[in-house]
Parts: structure tokens; sequence; C-alpha cells
């Protein structure tokens, strides 16, 4: 019998994808997809309620999640790919004429795994509010889940929501932040400094963790965590520690690779250090 | 000939729309409504009052709203979120865009308080661009209802729609003359009174006096054909182009600036398909000021008086 393959051996490949995917394309964003890909994969191999096969946009009956920082679509559609949700082909289509898989995530041509479009940055956790909202008037104990950047959170909107779900208490909200520190045109620090991003959070009524977001077994402890603490009353906000690029020694660390596809030598110096694991697509 | 469209009394359509939202809630437990701190000017402390699980206080911070309510949308709910027209708009116009239209979100965005009768707060609260901002959004309904009745019925029209809608509205009492329970179809144009010398379209407030200046024309021994475009966008094509057709001159008539408008939408489609002459009575390119409403209107040209100027000029260019 096959052995299932493990969370890093998914997150090796996704990481693949992912390069090969913004290098066909010529175009799209790796660094803050390299970043996420763990605390994704932890995500959706491990943690989320969900059913790829019969997938709805209304999310009912299931967790919900949301791509707020809709330039890591990428990761996101790799990681929806490899979960089942459609044919891991059509990761070639990224970005090409026509394709489902458009830029920034769109419903549009209807791709399973999106349920609004994102790209246009800090209008994600608003968006989690209203779903977290429904779930609650439909007495359903599911999850919503969000992932944001950390430089979106530049974006005022993001703390009028944060206002709004410790205020209407909106405790299943499960946000992530990939913390990378980079935005386009340099460190985060440097551009507009967030200052102490925990206490923001926790300031905000936010149950707040920090947590090393390319430890699987870290980040898996705090999904459950957060997760057993639904019923305090305070949407939880994890702080996940990562590294722009991560994997991929030359995108690592800079803000450099936020929107720069890689060459073809390029790419394959990534692949090199990148085991395939699944199967390329 | 309008014997027909009587004043019932002078009600402002915002009430049209509290009473509808009650109404549509009573019927589907799924609405929700959403509001930014202004819960009574939009009138929805009824909702709230009735269903206050379903009524989503949302503080000072619109952006949030039309987010919450894209989320409610995509979840299953049919959310109504209300506040003053340009914040609906203006202020959230890029919200309004990712996660309502293009997201194809069950939204109902209810934009109170829109035109230059919002009055005496002045030009930051009356916005005189919302239906142009609204309109080029693809997948966007537009409607703007005349009175109280028509604004109640479109409230329980779009509650019925799936798809995002933009219902606008105003704060001043207005007359009140379409039938009450008239069924509001979307994108379909009401034909109020017939003619053969020129079409006057209108819609929003300026319906009523389009009914003025149509009996004004009348005894001046023109005949005027009036249309209610209730529903801006979709447009209803075959409407507009029979009349003008019929008539061969054209007036339209809004609490709007031309650029943007419904006249301008009517004036692209004639200038496409059926050049005719068109005159618009609209505020040409400045922002409102302080004032009382009827004396805004007046000093914006947005009245009878200035329709049948419209009407004549436009006979005269046939």
């Amino acid at each position: 019998m096959e052995q299932k393959p493990t969370l890093r051996e998914i997150s090796s490949q996704i990481r693949r994808d992912i390069v090969r995917m913004v290098n066909m394309a010529g175009s799209g964003h790796p660094g803050g997809s390299l970043s996420s890909t763990d605390l994704l994969t932890v995500l959706f191999f491990d943690q989320l309620n969900h059913s790829p096969k019969s997938w709805r946009r209304d999310g009912k009956g299931k967790d919900i999640f949301f791509l707020s920082a809709g330039h890591l679509s990428p990761v996101f559609y790799s990681v929806l790919a490899r979960s089942g949700y459609f044919p891991v082909s059509e990761l070639a289509t990224f970005r090409k004429l026509g394709s489902r898989l458009q830029g920034h995530p769109s419903i549009e041509r209807g791709l399973p795994g999106v349920h609004v479009a994102s790209g246009s940055l800090g209008q994600g956790l608003s968006v989690a509010c209203g779903a977290a909202i429904t779930k609650m008037l439909n007495g359903e104990k599911n999850f919503i889940y969000v992932l944001m950047g950390d430089g979106e959170s530049e974006e005022g909107q993001v703390w009028e929501a944060a206002m709004f779900a410790a205020h209407h208490k909106l405790d299943r909200i499960i946000a992530v932040t990939d913390w990378n520190g980079q935005q386009i045109d340099g460190p985060v620090s440097k551009i507009m400094n967030l200052g102490n991003l925990e206490a923001k959070w926790n300031a905000f009524g936010w149950e707040t963790s920090v947590v090393d977001g390319h430890n699987l077994e870290a980040i898996a402890e705090a999904y459950r965590s957060a997760k057993a603490n639904s019923g305090n009353g305070k949407p939880k906000m994890l702080l996940m520690k990562t590294e722009m690029g991560q994997d991929v020694d030359f995108m690592q660390g800079t803000h450099q690779w936020h929107g720069k596809a890689p060459n073809k030598e390029q790419t394959e110096v990534a692949l090199k250090q990148l085991k395939e694991t699944l199967g390329d697509f | 000939m309008n014997e027909k469209y009587i004043n019932t009394g002078n009600k402002d359509t915002r009430s049209g729309f509290g009473a509808g939202l009650l109404e549509a809630g009573r019927k589907n437990p799924e609405i929700v409504a959403l509001c930014a701190d202004l819960t009574g000017s939009l009138k929805m402390d009824a909702f709230a009052a009735e269903f206050p699980e379903r009524f989503i206080q949302c503080g000072i911070a619109e952006a949030n709203m039309i987010g919450t309510a894209a989320g409610l949308a995509v979840s299953g709910k049919i959310p109504f979120a209300g506040s003053f027209a340009e914040f609906v708009t203006g202020r959230v116009y890029d919200q309004v865009r990712q996660v309502v239209a293009y997201s194809h979100t069950n939204v109902k965005i209810c934009a109170s308080h829109a035109g230059i009768t919002l009055g005496e707060d002045g030009a930051t609260h009356q916005t005189m661009e919302d239906t142009g901002l609204m309109r080029m959004l693809p997948n966007l309904t537009v409607i703007n209802p005349c009175d109280y009745n028509q604004t109640m019925a479109a409230t329980l029209a779009i509650a019925e729609y799936e798809g995002p809608v933009y219902l606008r509205f105003g704060r001043p009492s207005v007359p009140n003359f379409t039938p009450a329970g008239q069924k509001f179809e979307i994108g379909k144009a009401l034909t109020l009174i017939e003619g053969s010398d020129v079409t006057i379209f209108a819609t929003g407030h300026l319906v009523w006096e389009a009914i003025v200046a149509a009996e004004i024309l009348e005894k001046e021994g023109i005949s005027a054909e009036l249309i209610n475009i209730h529903t801006i966008k979709p447009l209803d094509k075959k409407a507009v182009l029979e009349s003008a057709a019929k008539t061969g001159a054209v007036v339209t008539a809004e609490e709007h600036l031309i650029a943007g408008g419904m006249g301008e939408l009517i004036a692209g489609l004639l200038a496409r398909e059926l050049p005719k002459p068109v005159e618009f009575v609209a505020v040409d390119d400045l922002f409102g000021q302080s004032g009382e409403p009827s004396e805004l209107m007046k000093v914006y040209g947005l009245d009878a008086e200035n329709i049948v100027k419209a009407a004549k000029k436009a006979i005269g260019r046939k």
C-alpha cells in the first residue's frame, strides 16, 4: 500500500509548484508564497474541516478559508489542487488567457476553493467576519480561516475588521498573518513600521500568539489551540514568523522576490533545492 | 390627463426602504441588515428592533461593512448594507468593486440621502456621482425609485433577486403617488404618461417634477411622454428606443451630475442606435452646497420649470 506523504513532503512539492508556475507564467509572487507554504500545508492537509471534491461556495457545514493577500495565489492554487479541489494539471494555466487561475483569485470562472475575489489588500478579514456571523446565526460550529500578509496590515480596513470581530465576539475566526517582514518596496520595518504587532492585536481584543511559521508541529499546535479556545469570545490571530522565499536560498529573506518570476536558470537552481515528492504537474 | 398621479401625501423614500426592509425580513429569515451608525437615518430601526440578532451594527467603518456584507452573502445570507449614498459608493468603491460586483455576491447596497436633497449638511455628504460610479461596475444592478411606495416595492423586489444591487433613495419628504403595492419589475421602465412630441425620461425625485412639467407642457399644447426609469442598469433599451422613435426628441431628468448619469446612458444608446436630440436636466460638473432641499433643486435647475425648458429646446432641435 502506498504510504501517505508527510506534510514536509507535501510542502516541498508545493514549493516546486510555486517556482514552476511563476516561471511558466513569467510573472507572479513567489516570495510570500514560499513563506506561507508551511502554514497553508498544515492547514489544508491536517487541520481544515473541508471536502475538496464536494466544495460549495457557501461553505455550509464546513470550515471556510479566505485568502486575503490575493497575490499569494501561487501557493493557494497549488494547495487547492494538491488537496483535490481541481486537477493538478491546471496549475500550468496560471495567469494565462482564459484560465480559472487568474493572477489574483477570482470567482468569475468558478474555481473550486475560491469563495471571493482578493488582490486589492485588506479586505479578507472583513469577508471572514461576515461568514463567521452566518455560521453563528445558523448555529454551525465551523471555523473561518483567513490568511493575511504583514504588509497588508498597513491597510486601515484590517483594523476596522479587527475591532468588529472583537466587538461581535467572533471567536471562531482564526486569522493568520504571514509575518515575513517584507513588502514590495523593502523591509516592513523601513517602509511602514507595524511596531509591536502582537500588542496591537491584543489591544484590539484578540487572542494572539506568535508561532514559528516553518515548524510544522508548532503550526499544527497553534491551530489546535486556537480551535480549542473557540468558546472564549475572542477572535484568534496567529502571527506566523516566516522567511520570505523560504527554502530557495537566493529568494530567502529579501523583498526582491516579492513579485518577480525566476528565469530558466534560476528556476533550475531553485528546483535542485526542492525535492519532488508527489510528481510535478 | 394626469389625474391618476395624485400626491397622497409627502413621504420620504428612505422610509419606504425601511418599511420594505421590515416586510422583506418578515418574509425571509435569511435577510440580514447592516448599518454603519446611521440606523435612524436609514429607517432601519424597525428591522433592528424586530430582528435584533439579524441586525449587525458595524460602527463608523463602511469599508468593513461592505466586506462583512460580502462574507454574509457568500455564506448564504441576503445582506442589506446601508449608509449615506456617498459612504457606500465613493468611500468604498474598491470594496464594492472587488468583493461585491466582481465577486458576484448577493449584497444589497442601500444608499440613502443620495443627491443634493440631502440638503443642509452640504457637499461633503451630498453625492451626485454615485449612479455613475455604480453603473460602471459590471454585474451591478442600479435602481433609483421615485417615491415612498416605489422604494418599498423596489426593496421587496431586490430581496428576491439574486445578485448585487445598488438601491438609491433620499432624505426629503416628496410626493408619494405611485400605487401602493404595485409590483416592481427590475429593468422594466414604466410609461407614466403617453405623448407624441417629446419623451421625458426621469428617475428618482425628478419623476414627480416631470409629471408637473408634462402638465405645464400640455397646457401649452405640447404632448410629452413620461417614462420612469427606476432601473438605470440594466437600462430598458427597448422602452427608450421605442419612445424616442415615436417622439423624436428626448429630455432626461435626474438628481445627479450629467457625468455618469442616466442621461448620458440614454444619450449613448441613442447615439449608437437612433440619434435624436437629447437635453439633460442634471447638474453640470459642480459640487452642491448647504440649503433646503427644495431651494437646492431650484438653484441647481432640477425642477419642473427646467424640464419644460429642456423639452421645448429638444423639440426645437428636431
